[in-house]
């Protein structure tokens, strides 16, 4: 089994490109950045199950945590809001700590 | 017509076909043509019987939020069921509610509490823990709740009816993958030494989806 390439702290930005069919890395979180804070497991690639194809190797799922006040420019809640979603680790690239 | 890309095709949770019914008058849908066929052609070949269609629908309208407020109940009333839950959820409910998730999606259990509130939502579509919840309310499934709670998650609870103070972070858990979401919601002052089935009805299905709190003991 392959090892995860990130860990829990790990700051990390999700990629900033297209896809030509299924995948779960939402448009509104592409490009932005955040730090892992789970190491969910590995899964089937959702971009080949939902093609009926076997989806293998697994690939390493990350729960990652974003500011809030990174995604939205007018965001206006406290600094402490934030968001987490699921990304595959093929849609995470590695990101300046911001400290 | 051409089929709509409605975004459907990986809500892979059981039980998804409840919510695509056609009014009787209405020609059916390509999705219903395709389901029918496949259903036709499986059942031609021996692979299920109708009465295994039959069960598993029975089955999915089986779930409902009364399982998922049962269970945060008894989560509020004993603390080691409540550690064991957010801890392993698999485990423990296939072991106290003979709740089996299966292996196609994980389940995370999270508390509500005074320093961090989490609500849940799916933008993608709508995964939504079905086993335990059921089918998923028709707003939690618009548009409008998808794409604004995701950026503003405070106008949205206060639609709701909670605001949430400033001193609480906010914590939105976009449903992408493979994560199932239930949130255990704080627990009502004045309801102490109450018994789990008085407590499972404060218990609401927006509670545990983290868009509202658990009913006050007058209200309910």
């Amino acid at each position: 089994m392959m090892e995860p390439r990130f860990k829990v702290g790990d700051p990390v930005a999700v990629a900033r490109r297209g896809h030509d069919g299924h995948h779960r890395a939402p448009f509104y979180l592409k490009g932005r950045a955040g730090e892992v804070a789970e190491v969910i497991g590995a899964f089937r690639n959702p971009e080949q199950l939902a093609y009926h194809k076997p989806g293998l190797p697994k690939c390493f799922l990350y729960l990652v945590r974003f500011r809030q006040s990174d995604l939205w420019k007018a965001y206006d809640g406290p600094a402490a809001d934030v968001l987490t979603a699921e990304i595959y680790e093929h849609w995470l690239e590695p990101a300046q700590s911001r400290g | 017509m051409p089929a709509k890309h409605d975004h459907h095709d990986h809500d892979h949770d059981l039980g998804g076909h409840d919510d695509h019914i056609a009014p009787a008058e209405a020609p059916p849908s390509a999705h219903e043509i395709l389901e029918r066929a496949i259903s036709a052609l499986l059942i031609e070949k021996g692979v299920i019987a109708e009465a295994d269609i039959q069960r598993q629908i029975n089955f999915m309208a089986s779930r409902n939020p009364a399982l998922g407020a049962k269970i945060v109940a008894k989560a509020w009333a004993d603390p080691a069921f409540k550690k064991a839950l957010v801890a392993e959820p698999r485990e423990t409910l296939k072991a106290h509610f003979d709740i089996d998730i299966g292996t196609a999606t994980e389940l995370k259990v999270i508390e509500n509490g005074p320093r961090d509130h989490h609500v849940v939502t799916c933008t993608l579509c709508s995964c939504y823990p079905r086993l335990i919840l059921g089918p998923p309310p028709a707003w939690y499934k618009s548009f409008e709740y998808r794409s604004r709670v995701v950026a503003e998650p405070r106008a949205v609870l206060k639609e709701f009816g909670f605001e949430p103070p400033r001193s609480t972070a906010v914590h939105v858990h976009d449903s992408t993958a493979d994560l199932r979401y239930l949130i255990i919601p704080r627990r009502p002052k004045g309801t102490d030494g109450w018994s789990e089935a008085k407590l499972a009805a404060l218990v609401t299905r927006d509670s545990m989806i983290g868009t509202a709190e658990a009913l006050e003991p007058a209200a309910a």
